[in-house]
């Protein structure tokens, strides 16, 4: 079966939420925070829909990857902090990345953007191969990532935040710079953009702010914000959700199944496994380093590899993953 | 005491030709600290870049390519060609001797290799060495490029004018000075509120933010050492030309630091700063100078306190004096604004 027959299939067939897996409960179908401008990238329902099929193993295949690394190795003297063997992302479903803490989920994010370079390995994300390509390349393939540590940049405004993050524009351009006719109709669109997204993120109150008044919250919004005007296909979360207050978490939360609703793909890091069973369609786990398992939400705390690697090999319960982690 | 000369100093320093040469420095600075976060501590070398490409497209390399080529370049077409040579070759030259293995790094090697290749090209360009000396000759310097420049003057050289503060040459000279930093301050104006602006801000603020957004922040860091160094180049220039000499010790560490100075006064990340900051501190260390030396052979200030020859180590005690109650009291500068600095300490 190949993947466009099945999402055909599906486009004519299914229902919302009725995929094999279930989507978890209060499924964000009816998240219209963000509602795509554009036709959606993908079909998420069938994206959703097509891991049906993929076995819960480590490295395995998707019917239809984004993102795909093979046998990535990052060492920092002695020490391995990544070793992946094979790793692939679907397309238009929202996959976490979770671990304990030092695990190397976010080496591994840096070595799938380029912020680092891994020892050995490739990666190919889009039917890109990107072991070569500089950093800043990878958000014009559509690749866009934020940071575990939320990099607002301080001394400018929320609007010029946001405003930085389109791509081709003409004004970025040493000698077109001084010459504002040949770049105004365009910075016009995208502050146009800008707005609807600081609307959508409840953030307008904030516009002409310094982005360095900002709290916590508000910064891991506006680096969300300031990504989707890359207008990515993909979107990589390092922790988007931490130290964000419940209220706003609910609303971040809606804003990442929207992504994905919108057609985006969303592979992002998160310790709070409530907040993974609430939004994530798949799972992969590391640990020191390698990949240990995968799957579906629902299905992670009974991995015994992960319930090794979180709490130590001789535990022979199944993981409450509520509780424990 | 005589205020008239105290006077005329005054205002000799706020709108003469050391402003102008500062204040073009430290736009580039600007362009440099202020907007990109790049810690060029070798601004000297920029300006000695346009005096010396000036200097040596007139006084050696010319006349050598005129001999050797058989040539027959007037020197009025080498003083055009020596400013683009001073202007644009050698300020890239230096950008990419110190941007291509720095830019890549931390900010602080960056501001290492500035300073050592500014040291090191102010004593190259000092060297004895015949095979040296004979295209920059040495610690006198060269001379005699400044002909075609002053040969267009309209003014008198044996008036005086402005309220006899400039010479006919002088006032030439300070006439296309303002108006080519007046094209500067634009240029640099446009610059910042231009997209292109925006990403040296961000760059500035963080560089890998700048780079996940697709910004390619080592070709943008490269593009605003070069343009700030170009600034820097042409106050350097005009430098070389009010001195009608190109010396490497007008070229010292010290001339950086007082860039520094003069862009930290006004504050850092504001298009006026450097004019204003240039102006005023031209016009307080003018000021204090003429002041103090009226005042000593007026014998209003003492030989116990101070004499005429110590004026001049006084004069930039005061100054460093001025320099720690500005950083105690307003360290954003003149045009700084404080609640925008603190956005750092979070
Ligand atoms: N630049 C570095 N130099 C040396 N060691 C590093 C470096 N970066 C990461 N490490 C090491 O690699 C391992 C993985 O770190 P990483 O930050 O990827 O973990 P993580 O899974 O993101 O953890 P957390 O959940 O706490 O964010 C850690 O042991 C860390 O000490
Ligand atoms: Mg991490």
């Amino acid at each position: 079966m190949t993947g466009n027959n099945f999402e055909d299939q599906l486009k004519d067939e299914l229902i919302p939420d009725a995929g094999p897996i279930a989507g978890p409960p209060g499924d964000s179908s009816d998240m219209s925070v963000v509602t795509s401008e554009k036709l959606a990238l993908v079909d998420s329902e069938a994206a959703r829909a097509a891991l049906a099929d993929v076995p819960w193993e480590p490295g395995a295949k998707k019917p239809d990857p984004i993102l795909v690394a093979d046998n990535v190795v990052r060492r920092f003297g002695g020490l391995t902090a990544v070793d992946a063997e094979h790793v692939e992302v679907q397309r238009g479903v929202i996959t976490a990345l979770i671990g304990p803490n030092g695990a190397g989920k976010t080496t591994f994010f840096n070595l799938l953007t380029n912020f680092d370079t891994p020892d050995e390995g490739t990666r190919v994300f889009d039917g890109h191969n990107i072991d070569n390509v500089p950093a800043h390349k990878i958000a014009n393939y559509g690749m866009v990532r934020t940071f575990q540590l939320t990099k607002a940049l301080s001394k400018m405004t929320v609007i010029e935040n946001m405003k930085l993050g389109a791509t081709g524009q003409k004004g970025e351009t040493l000698w077109r710079s001084v010459l504002p006719f040949m770049w105004k109709s365009q910075e016009k669109e995208i502050e146009a953009r800008a707005d609807a997204l600081l609307e959508r993120f409840k953030l307008s109150h904030m516009r002409d702010e310094f982005a360095g008044t900002m709290s916590g919250g508000q910064r891991k919004l506006l680096e969300m914000a300031r990504a989707l005007m890359v207008e990515p296909t993909m979107v990589m979360l390092d922790e988007p959700m931490a130290g964000v207050n419940p209220a706003l978490t609910q609303s971040l939360l809606g804003h990442v199944t929207g992504l994905r609703d919108a057609g985006m793909t969303v592979l992002f890091v998160e310790h709070d496994m409530d907040m993974v069973q609430e939004i994530s369609d798949w799972v992969i786990v590391m640990a020191e380093g390698r990949i240990i398992a995968e799957g579906p939400p629902a299905t992670i705390g009974q991995n015994q590899a992960v319930v090794d690697a979180y709490l130590g090999s001789h535990h022979d319960s199944a993981l409450d993953l509520d509780v424990e982690l | 005491m005589d205020w008239g000369s105290i006077i005329e100093s005054l205002f000799r320093g706020l709108i003469g030709e050391s402003f102008i040469v500062f204040a073009l420095a430290a736009i580039g600075l600007n362009l440099h600290f202020g907007y990109t976060g790049l810690l060029n501590f070798g601004q000297a070398v920029f300006m000695a870049a346009g005096a010396y490409g000036l200097a040596m497209m007139v006084a050696t390399i010319g006349p050598a390519a005129n001999r050797n080529f058989g040539w027959d370049l007037s020197e009025s077409t080498l003083f055009w060609a020596g400013i683009f040579v001073g202007v644009i070759v050698f300020p890239v030259i230096f950008a990419f001797v110190m941007g291509i293995p720095t830019l890549r790094l931390r900010a602080d090697y960056l501001a290492i290799v500035t300073i050592a290749v500014a040291e090191i090209f102010r004593i190259v360009v000092r060297s004895p060495q015949p095979g040296i000396k004979k295209w920059t000759n040495s610690s006198d310097g060269l001379t005699g490029f400044s002909g075609t420049f002053y040969d267009m003057s309209p003014f008198g050289t044996q008036d005086r004018y402005l309220f006899n503060l400039f010479t006919g040459n002088q006032m030439f000279l300070v006439i296309v000075g303002w108006v080519v930093l007046a094209f500067a301050a634009a240029v640099c104006w446009l610059l910042i509120r231009s997209p292109w602006g925006r990403v040296l801000k961000a760059i500035r603020e963080d560089e890998d933010a700048a780079r996940s957004l697709g910004k390619n922040a080592y070709s943008y860091k490269m593009q605003a050492l070069i343009l700030g160094g170009i600034f820097g180049a042409v106050g350097g220039m005009i430098r070389a030309i009010g001195f009608s000499v190109a010396q490497p010790d007008n070229f010292i560490t010290d001339v950086t630091f007082f860039v520094w100075v003069a862009l930290i006064l006004g504050g850092a990340g504001k298009v006026l700063a450097p004019i204003v900051g240039a102006s005023l501190l031209y016009g307080l260390l003018n000021f204090s100078d003429t002041f103090l030396r009226e005042g000593v052979s007026a014998d209003v200030i003492p030989d116990s306190i101070m004499t005429g020859t110590q004026v001049g180590q006084v004069r930039f005690m005061l100054m460093g004096l001025g320099l720690a109650l500005l950083a105690a009291f307003r360290p954003q500068g003149i045009f700084g604004n404080k609640e925008e600095m603190a956005l750092d300490d979070r």
